[in-house]
C-alpha cells in the first residue's frame, strides 16, 4: 500500500484530490446558502451530453474540447432551467428534475451513438459517468489542481461580497455592488468545480460534493466564514480519503467512494456538531 | 406478439404507470424526491440481491419499496430537522445511491447486475426474459410486473382519490380534517418506489427520472383539472415512449435514452404551444390586447 | 356550557416556550377577538389549539370533549393559504374540501355534497366563479373562497387568523354579516384581530395575549386601557392613533 502511496503519479492525483475537495467544499457553502443544491446537480448531470456531443462532432479524445463542451451544455441546462422557472406555472423542483433527467437522456443517447455508429469506442467517456481517478493523467491533474486552486483563490476574493450578496440581494444593489455580475460569477465557480470534477468524481455525484461538506459544517458553526472553511476541509478529507481507498481496492469507482466518505463524515456531524448536532440537542432539551 | 411490439408494449407501460404517479409528485412539488427515490431503489436491488442472491422480481420489488420509502423518511426527518429541503435530498440520495454504486462493485460478474445496467437499463433484452407458468410462455417477465404495479397505483389512486387531492392541495387543511396526511405521504412514496423497480430493468434507475417528472410537468401546463391532469400525463408517458422508440431505431442508439429525451420534447411543445399557459399563446394574448386598445 | 376549554397549554419551538401554561375559556355562541402584539403567539395558539403543532403540555376540550373527538366540529381559515395557486382545481372543487372531513375515507362527494358547496359559494357571492381555476381570483376573492369553504364544513366552532388582512371593504363587511350569522346559529367564533379600533364593534369576547392571556371575558369588562398596556407593553405607544382613541375612551 505504501508503494502505491509513494508512487508519485498517487502522490498527484492525492494532491488534486485535496484541492479538489476543498475547493467545492467552499463553493458548496455558497450553492447552500443561495439553495440550488440541486440545481448544481442538474448542472453536473448536463454536462454529459456536451462531452458526448464534442466527441461526435470532432472524433477524437481530448479532455480540454470535452470540459469546453460540459461547460456549454452545463449553462444551457441552467438557462433552460430559469426560463421554464420564468415563463411558465412550473415549480422549480420539478423544472430542475425535467432538465436534469432530459439532459443526462441526451447524454446517454450520445453516447450509445457514439459506440454504435463511430469508428471510436466510447471507453474512457463512461468514466465520466462515477469518475476514476486511476485512468487520471499527469495532465489531467495537473488541471484539475491548478483549476481548484484559481477557484478557490476567487472565491477567497469575492467572499465578502458574496456573503451580502447571498443574503440580501436587494441590500447589496443598493449598496452598488454589481449583483448580477457577482452571480454570474458564483454560477462560473459552479460549473467550474463541476466541470473540473467529473473527471474524478463522475457527473451522477459531483453534486454531492457540493451539498454534503457544507451540510456537515453547518453542525459545528454559525459564522459563513468558519462553515466555509470547514466545509473546505471536509471536502478535501472526502476526496482524499476516497481516492485512497478506491485505488488500493481496485476497481472501486472513485466518485462513490468519495461521496461515502463525506456522508460518514455529515453522519458524524448530524450526532455530534456542537450547533444543532443531534446528540448536543438531547442534552441540552434535558437540562432544559 | 413480435419483438419490436413487447418493446414497444414495455415502454408505454413505463410511461403509463411513471406518469401517472409521478404526476402527482410534481402536484406536490416533490419532484426531486422521485429523483431521489429513483436513485435509491438501486441500493433496494442490491440489497435483495445480498439477501436472496439472486435477481428475482419480487425480492427486488420489496427491497426497493423498503429502500424507496426509507429515502423519503430519511428526506424527512432532515427536513424537519430544520435542513433546508433541496439539500436534504441532494444528502440523502447521493449517499444512498453511493452507497448501492459501491455494494454493485462487488457483485461478481457473473451475475447480471452492473452499473451501466443500473443507469440504462436493458429494454432491448425485456423480450427475451419471458415468464413461463407450467411451460406456458406468457410474455416477459417485465411487462407482468409493470402492469401490476399500474394496476396497484390505479387502486390506490381510485381508492383515495379525494384524500391524495386534498393532501397535495391543502395538507394543513387535511389535518385539519382527520385526513392522514402521512400515510398518504408514505403510500405515495411507496407508489413511487414500487413504479421505479418495476421501470428498473427497462429504462434504468435514472432515466426513469425523465418518465416521472416530464410528462406530469407536461400535463401541468396544458389542463387546469386534476383528474385530466392525470390520465394526460400517462397519455403522455405513452406518446413519449412511442416517440422515442422510433427515434432509436432510426439512429440506432439507446432505447430507453432516447424515450426519456421524447419527453423531453414534448415538454418544449407543450411549453411553447399550449392553449392556456404556452409563451406563444400568452405571447399573442399580450399582442392582441395591445392591438385592441390602439 | 364552555364551546372552548384550554388548560395549562405550553408550546416551544426551539428551547424558549412560545406559549407558557396558557388557559381559558370561550362560552358558546361568542364571537371572540384575539388580541395581541406580533409575535404575542396569536397564530401559535390557534395552531396548537388545532394540533398543526406539537406541544409540550395541555389538554383542549371541545364542548367538553377531548379536542380529537371533536374535530368535525372545527373550522379554520388560515392568515394565509399557502397553497400552490396553480393547482388544477377550480372555486367550486376548493370549496367542495370543505366536505371531505363529513363524506369520510375512500367515498366520493355526491350530489347533496356539490349542493352544500354551491350554496356556500353563492352566500360569499362567488357563484359566478365556481369553475375558474384558482390563481385566476383576485386575493379577495381567494380569501373568499377559503371562507365559502369553511361554511361548507359546518362547523360549530370557527377559528379565523386575521381574516380582514388584504381585503376591501366589501369584503370585510361580508366576513363580518357571515360572523354574525354563525353566531346567531349559536356557533362559535375565534378571530385574530389586530385593527384595536374595531374591537368594541365587532367581537363581544376579547382574549388579550402575550405569551400568557392577560385577560380573557366580555369585551366591556375585558378590553380596558389597563390590560391593553400590560399586554402590549411599552409598544403601545407605537399604536398611533389607536391608542390615542383608547386613551380618550378610558
Ligand atoms: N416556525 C417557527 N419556528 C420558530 N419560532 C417561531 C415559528 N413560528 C413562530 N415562531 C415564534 O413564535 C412567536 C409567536 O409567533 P406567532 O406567529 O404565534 O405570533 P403572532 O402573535 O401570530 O404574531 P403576528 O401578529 O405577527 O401574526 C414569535 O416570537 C415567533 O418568532
Ligand atoms: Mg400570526
Amino acid at each position: 500500500m505504501f508503494d502505491l502511496l509513494s508512487n508519485a503519479n498517487t502522490q498527484w492525483v492525492l494532491i488534486g484530490s485535496i484541492m479538489l475537495g476543498f475547493a467545492s467544499g467552499v463553493i458548496g457553502s455558497f450553492v447552500l446558502l443561495k439553495k440550488q443544491s440541486l440545481i448544481s446537480d442538474a448542472m453536473a448531470h448536463a454536462t454529459l451530453p456536451g462531452v458526448g456531443l464534442m466527441y461526435i462532432i470532432f472524433e477524437y479524445k481530448s479532455i480540454p474540447l470535452f470540459l469546453i463542451g460540459a461547460t456549454i451544455t452545463a449553462l444551457l441546462a441552467t438557462y433552460s432551467i430559469q426560463l421554464i422557472i420564468k415563463h411558465s406555472r412550473i415549480k422549480t423542483d420539478a423544472a430542475i428534475g425535467s432538465v436534469l433527467s432530459v439532459f443526462f437522456a441526451l447524454g446517454i443517447v450520445f453516447l450509445t451513438y457514439i459506440s454504435k455508429n463511430t469508428s471510436g469506442n466510447r471507453s474512457g467517456l463512461d468514466d465520466f459517468i462515477f469518475g476514476q481517478a486511476a485512468s487520471l493523467v499527469a495532465s489531467d491533474v495537473r488541471m484539475i489542481t491548478i483549476g481548484s486552486a484559481i477557484l478557490i483563490i476567487l472565491s477567497a476574493l469575492f467572499f465578502k461580497e458574496f456573503k451580502i450578496t447571498i443574503f440580501d440581494p436587494l441590500y447589496a444593489m443598493g449598496l452598488g455592488l454589481p449583483v448580477r455580475f457577482l452571480n454570474l460569477v458564483l454560477l462560473g465557480l459552479v460549473v467550474g468545480i463541476v466541470v473540473i470534477g467529473i473527471q474524478m468524481v463522475g457527473v451522477v455525484l459531483i453534486a454531492a460534493l457540493l451539498i454534503t461538506p457544507p451540510l456537515s459544517a453547518r453542525y459545528w458553526t454559525d459564522k459563513l466564514g468558519r462553515m466555509t472553511i470547514l466545509s473546505g476541509v471536509f471536502g478535501a478529507v472526502s476526496g482524499v480519503a476516497g481516492t485512497v481507498i478506491s485505488t488500493i481496492g481496485e476497481g472501486l469507482p472513485t466518485g462513490p467512494i468519495i461521496v461515502l466518505c463525506a456522508s460518514i463524515i455529515f453522519l458524524f456531524s448530524l450526532l455530534f456538531g456542537s450547533k444543532k448536532g443531534f446528540i448536543p440537542k438531547v442534552v441540552s432539551t434535558h437540562e432544559l | 406478439m413480435s419483438y419490436d411490439a413487447w418493446i414497444l408494449l414495455t415502454g408505454s407501460l413505463v410511461g403509463l404507470t411513471c406518469g401517472v404517479t409521478g404526476a402527482l409528485l410534481v402536484l406536490r412539488k416533490m419532484s426531486m424526491l422521485a429523483d431521489a427515490i429513483s436513485h435509491t431503489v438501486l441500493l433496494g436491488i442490491v440489497g435483495a440481491f445480498f439477501v436472496t442472491q439472486s435477481l428475482n422480481g419480487l425480492p427486488m420489488l420489496i427491497g426497493a419499496a423498503i429502500v424507496g420509502v426509507l429515502t423519503a423518511f430519511f428526506v424527512q426527518m432532515l427536513d424537519s430537522s430544520g435542513v433546508q429541503s433541496d439539500a436534504a435530498i441532494g444528502v440523502v440520495f447521493t449517499s444512498l445511491f453511493a452507497l448501492g454504486v459501491v455494494l454493485i462493485s462487488f457483485v461478481g460478474d457473473s451475475v447480471h447486475l452492473d452499473v451501466e445496467h443500473a443507469l440504462m437499463g436493458e429494454i432491448a433484452f425485456i423480450p427475451w426474459d419471458t415468464l413461463t407458468v407450467q411451460g406456458m410462455n406468457l410474455g416477459p417477465k417485465a411487462v407482468w410486473m409493470l402492469g401490476f404495479v399500474f394496476l396497484i397505483n390505479v387502486l390506490f389512486i381510485t381508492l383515495f382519490y379525494k384524500e391524495i387531492k386534498l393532501t397535495t392541495f391543502d395538507p394543513q387543511f387535511a389535518a385539519l380534517l382527520g385526513i392522514p396526511v402521512m400515510f398518504i405521504h408514505y403510500l405515495l412514496m411507496g407508489m413511487i418506489s414500487l413504479s421505479t423497480v418495476a421501470s428498473f430493468d427497462s429504462v434504468g434507475a435514472i432515466l426513469v427520472v425523465a418518465m416521472l417528472i416530464v410528462p406530469g410537468a407536461t400535463a401541468y401546463l396544458l389542463t387546469d383539472r386534476f383528474l385530466i391532469l392525470l390520465i394526460l400525463s400517462g397519455l403522455i408517458g405513452i406518446l413519449s415512449a412511442v416517440t422515442g422508440f422510433a427515434f432509436a431505431v432510426l439512429f440506432n442508439v439507446s432505447i430507453a435514452g432516447s424515450m426519456a429525451c421524447a419527453t423531453g420534447l414534448y415538454f418544449i411543445l407543450a411549453f411553447i404551444f399550449s392553449p392556456k399557459h404556452g409563451i406563444l399563446m400568452k405571447q399573442i394574448r399580450k399582442y392582441r390586447l395591445s392591438s385592441e386598445q390602439s | 356550557m364552555n364551546a372552548l376549554s384550554v388548560q395549562n397549554l405550553t408550546v416551544t419551538y426551539d428551547k424558549t416556550p412560545v406559549l407558557q401554561k396558557v388557559g381559558f375559556e370561550i362560552p358558546k355562541g361568542s364571537l371572540t377577538g384575539i388580541i395581541g402584539p406580533n409575535g404575542a403567539g396569536k397564530s401559535t395558539l390557534i395552531k396548537a389549539i388545532l394540533q398543526l403543532i406539537p406541544r409540550i403540555s395541555g389538554d383542549i376540550q371541545v364542548y367538553g370533549k377531548p379536542y380529537h373527538r371533536q374535530r368535525r366540529l372545527i373550522g379554520y381559515v388560515p392568515q394565509r393559504s399557502e397553497v400552490d395557486w396553480d393547482f388544477p382545481t377550480s372555486a367550486l372543487d376548493v370549496v367542495l374540501m370543505g366536505r371531505y372531513g363529513h363524506i369520510g375515507l375512500i367515498k366520493r362527494p355526491g350530489k347533496k355534497e356539490i349542493q352544500i358547496a354551491k350554496e356556500a359559494l353563492r352566500k360569499v357571492g362567488m357563484e359566478e366563479y365556481q369553475d375558474r381555476q384558482i390563481s385566476q381570483l383576485s386575493g379577495g376573492q381567494q380569501q373568499r373562497v377559503f371562507l365559502a369553504r369553511a361554511l361548507a364544513q359546518d362547523a360549530q366552532i370557527y377559528f379565523m387568523d386575521e381574516p380582514f388582512v388584504g381585503v376591501d371593504a366589501a369584503t370585510e363587511k361580508a366576513i363580518i354579516q357571515l360572523m354574525q350569522e354563525w353566531k346567531e346559529e349559536g356557533k362559535t367564533v375565534l378571530v385574530v384581530h389586530h385593527d384595536l379600533q374595531t374591537v368594541e364593534d365587532y367581537f363581544d369576547h376579547v382574549l388579550l395575549l402575550n405569551k400568557s392571556p392577560v385577560g380573557c371575558g366580555p369585551t366591556q369588562k375585558v378590553f380596558t386601557m389597563e390590560n391593553l398596556k400590560q399586554t402590549y407593553g411599552g409598544s403601545l405607544k407605537f399604536l398611533g392613533e389607536n391608542s390615542v382613541v383608547l386613551q380618550e375612551r378610558v
